[in-house]
């Protein structure tokens, strides 16, 4: 469990440098899908089977077949890439990353002069636990993020309607059902 | 060796954050931007996660939860916006959208 648990931890982190350092993006939504899925790893060998389902099926399923769909809908070139791998200069990311690594290093010091003694020997947390809370004393969260979710449909669908004044397109009947059908994907 | 101590989980839950934080900072295009909101959003589910089996409490997964959720509301809204920034400026560097010079 510990092994798996750090070898996972290794490929996230990777994955998530692969990420943000990639000028094409559809290989930095490949780099996401498997960081996700190392998370999902990590939380397997934490003991939470029912986050990791979780993390596979809305986070590695859903919202990055969405990032792809986009990504491919848009149909970026190669210009794109030469422009992002020009973006991406020392003189770019040098200030952002020390500050970020300044962030990460007081994070770590705080967590390291904690004495929580907690030991996570796995197991625990199943979906029964999670469902009894949810429609017990988190009944309010439940609406909530019902409420969350319509609020984003009608957002993502008003916002992803394509004016004629805005994009003169020369089919102008299949350019908004793919617009408006895109958000529709993970509700 | 037996068992992960919490911190543990908690630095990796603050390593992925730190590594959405610094590519949110220095990419310029919309579609890493969205990625690295992403990457942080899940850095949150885990630091949720890890606190939720190490003090035992099925409370973690409940928030975990409410991140997912808010996470596919984000993406949806937020490709929207990206649809509608590459039809207006064929472009999806988000230096172009500062009209209002914000």
């Amino acid at each position: 469990m510990e092994l798996a648990f750090y070898l996972s931890a290794l490929a996230a982190v990777l994955a998530t440098l692969g990420v943000i350092v990639n000028p094409n993006p559809v290989h930095a939504v490949l780099y996401l899908v498997v960081s996700l899925l190392a998370v999902a790893l990590v939380f397997f060998a934490l003991g939470a089977p029912f986050a990791g389902a979780l993390e596979i099926i809305v986070y590695a399923g859903a919202i990055m077949v969405l990032f792809v769909f986009v990504v491919m809908m848009l149909n970026l070139g190669h210009a794109g890439i030469e422009q992002e791998r020009e973006w991406l200069k020392p003189r770019t990311w040098l200030g952002p990353s020390v500050l970020a690594a300044v962030l990460l290093f007081t994070l770590v010091s705080l967590l390291w002069q904690g004495d929580t003694q907690a030991v996570i020997t796995g197991g625990g947390l199943t979906a029964k636990g999670a469902g009894t809370l949810l429609y017990g004393p988190w009944l309010l969260l439940v609406e909530l993020g019902a409420l969350l979710l319509l609020a984003a449909l009608v957002t993502a669908s008003h916002v992803g309607r394509l004016s004629p004044v805005a994009a003169p397109s020369p089919a102008p009947r299949d350019r908004p059902t793919s617009a408006t059908g895109t958000p529709r994907e993970d509700t | 060796m037996n068992g992960i101590p919490m911190e543990h989980g908690l630095v990796l839950a603050g390593v992925l954050f730190t590594l959405g934080l610094g590519g949110l900072m220095f990419r310029r295009n919309m579609i890493f931007v969205l990625m690295s909101l992403e990457v942080m959003l899940n850095a949150a589910g885990l630091a949720f996660i890890v606190a939720g089996t190490g003090w035992q409490q099925p409370e973690g997964q409940v928030m975990f939860l409410l991140v997912i959720t808010l996470a596919a509301a984000e993406a949806s809204v937020g490709l929207a916006l990206l649809i509608q920034l590459y039809h207006r400026f064929k472009t999806l560097n988000l230096d172009v959208a500062s009209r209002m010079r914000g």
